[in-house]
């Protein structure tokens, strides 16, 4: 069963389309970067797969309708928006009872281990913990319980790289396992790329690419040419062109690597650059 | 399963809203203090029946805690971007709703009841005079049930305008009725309206009391609940209450951090 299928997803704010006609399906198991730039959706689609707007066309999260199946769906689910959302006037302490006595799948237990990693008290209120330290917090609650799908929209925005790197490894290392999937949005695609097993590239409402890692491996090339063999490697149709030290350097969709590698040096693009170059080819089209 | 979400609800109800408990507190302290002082001092000054006063003073602040705890309810959850927190749990708005109204509605009466109680026997060792404070209590706990289910309305109302408003919720809540009535007054020149406003807040007096001249309530046969069940005001306010709190599910349904 796909853990997540859309069909003709689409919501407006208005006369802002905010997800025109959306189509994505994800299996189960996968760990999925959701990568867009400012206002090209991802926060709207995070909203409707957690139930929390309404939409037109179908939905299916977990095989449910997350806005009239909501109360039943949010049970499988955790989810973790920017670390700025935890109550202030809370106290651990009383915000671990609370979720114990209110989720059926909370697993205290593992959620003190957690916290026993860290520098956080049982009695300190939320507000004044540091901006990781709520983080690490947030991640704790989360990670004890037992859900099948786990929404994390810019979990990592505000804290330094220390804290970033500490995140996704503890999510990986003693979360994540095949049962489980994950959908990440983030600005800072270089930090998860590691980590995710696909990515998906939305703008203005609409999903641009879907692809794996193991995709991106066989069908984008990266090559990097002196300037002498550059006029020969735009003959082949690069989708993107820039310099770097005074290198060209080309990116190509579905071009055979081992034809490029006579040019120049290949290697399998990183996500942000494709992510730039797909994103100027689409302003030249609009253009 | 429903009911220890509800109870795990309306504690974090009371976790962020301390001055639920608070504000009863000091006014009762402050009281007993002014009462005290009042024995000491040998002019015998200090108010006339002192025990339904001091009833009084506490059931005015826990009014007056319940409507700030009502303007704020749905309202400060959105300010701080917490709702998302409360929402990505499974617990329904439905349920949230019902333990907001649960804290004007049931846990403000029940502290009043107690914190009055409580006072009343503490003056008791201080005062010459003696009440019945059983019999009191009676009285009081009456009052305060009377009290909770006719304000209903007032208090769904405002947790109503607290899910709906993006900001000034006092002002939502107020102004309309305040332009009713003054439309009224210059269109018909008439104050049906300002006579229905008091009875919203004043119409149970009536309703549940026989009350002597002076106002007071002295004789349990003065207790009129026969009669306070059977007024048209109680049940239509009660129905009212249970369509804004409706509206309060169906909004917070919808809502996101403002």
């Amino acid at each position: 069963m796909s853990c997540i299928e859309a069909r003709n997803l689409r919501k407006v704010y208005g006369s802002t389309v905010a997800l025109d006609h959306v189509d994505l399906t994800i299996a189960e198991g996968r760990i999925v970067g959701l990568i867009g730039p400012n206002g090209a959706g991802k926060t709207t689609a995070l909203n409707a797969l957690l139930g929390l707007i309404p939409y037109s066309g179908t939905l299916r999260v977990l095989g449910r309708d997350p806005w009239t199946e909501r109360g039943d769906l949010v049970r499988d689910i955790a989810f973790i928006a920017d670390t700025a959302v935890l109550p202030r006037w809370i106290r651990v302490s009383d915000l671990l009872d609370y979720v114990e006595g209110v989720h059926p799948h909370f697993d205290r237990v593992k959620a003190t281990a957690f916290l026993a990693k860290t520098n956080i008290g049982k009695s300190s209120k939320v507000r004044d913990l540091s901006k990781g330290m709520v983080a690490q917090l947030h991640l704790a609650l989360v990670m004890a319980i037992d859900a099948k799908l786990l929404i994390l929209d810019e979990p990592t925005l505000g804290l330094d790289i220390l804290y970033r790197k500490q995140f996704y490894d503890s999510l990986l290392n003693d979360y994540f396992d095949h049962n489980r999937t994950i959908l990440v949005t983030t600005h800072q695609v270089e930090e998860i790329q590691d980590v995710l097993t696909d990515f998906v590239f939305i703008d203005r409402g609409r999903i641009t690419l879907h692809c794996s890692m193991d995709e991106l491996e066989t069908r984008y090339t990266e090559l990097m040419v002196n300037p002498d063999n550059a006029s020969a490697a735009r003959t082949l149709g690069p989708i993107q062109e820039r310099q770097l030290f005074s290198r060209n350097v080309f990116l190509y969709d579905g071009i055979d690597r081992q034809r490029l590698a006579r040019l120049g040096e290949v290697r399998t693009p990183r996500i942000a650059d494709l992510f730039i170059a797909m994103m100027s080819k689409e302003q030249e089209v609009a253009r | 399963m429903i009911t220890r979400v509800m109870q795990w609800s309306v504690r974090r109800e009371i976790w962020e809203n301390r001055s639920i408990y608070i504000a009863p507190l000091c006014t009762a302290l402050l009281y007993l203090f002014g009462f005290m002082l009042s024995r000491l001092s040998p002019h015998r000054i200090g108010v006339q029946r002192p025990f339904d006063a001091a009833a009084v003073i506490l059931i005015a602040t826990a009014f007056i805690v319940a409507i700030f705890y009502c303007v704020d309810a749905m309202q400060s959850e959105r300010r701080d971007r917490s709702i998302l927190f409360w929402k990505s749990l499974p617990v329904s708005d439905r349920t949230t709703v019902l333990a907001k109204v649960s804290i004007p509605m049931v846990v403000i009466p029940a502290i009043t009841f107690a914190t009055v109680v409580t006072l009343q026997i503490a003056m008791l060792l201080w005062s010459t005079t003696w009440i019945n404070v059983f019999f009191h209590a009676l009285i009081l706990l009456y009052g305060l049930i009377v009290m909770s289910l006719w304000f209903a309305p007032i208090y769904a109302w405002l947790l109503m305008v607290s899910a709906w408003a993006k900001r000034a919720v006092v002002l939502w809540a107020v102004l309309p009725w305040m332009i009713a009535g003054m439309l009224e007054r210059l269109i018909f020149g008439t104050s049906l309206f300002g006579f229905w406003m008091k009875q919203c807040f004043m119409g149970f007096m009536e309703a549940a009391f026989e009350t002597t001249k002076q106002g007071q309530v002295e004789r349990l046969d003065q207790l009129r609940p026969g009669n306070f069940l059977i007024t048209p005001g109680l049940w239509t306010g009660l129905i009212v209450a249970a369509l804004f709190l409706w509206a309060a599910v169906k909004l917070r349904r919808g809502r996101e951090p403002i």
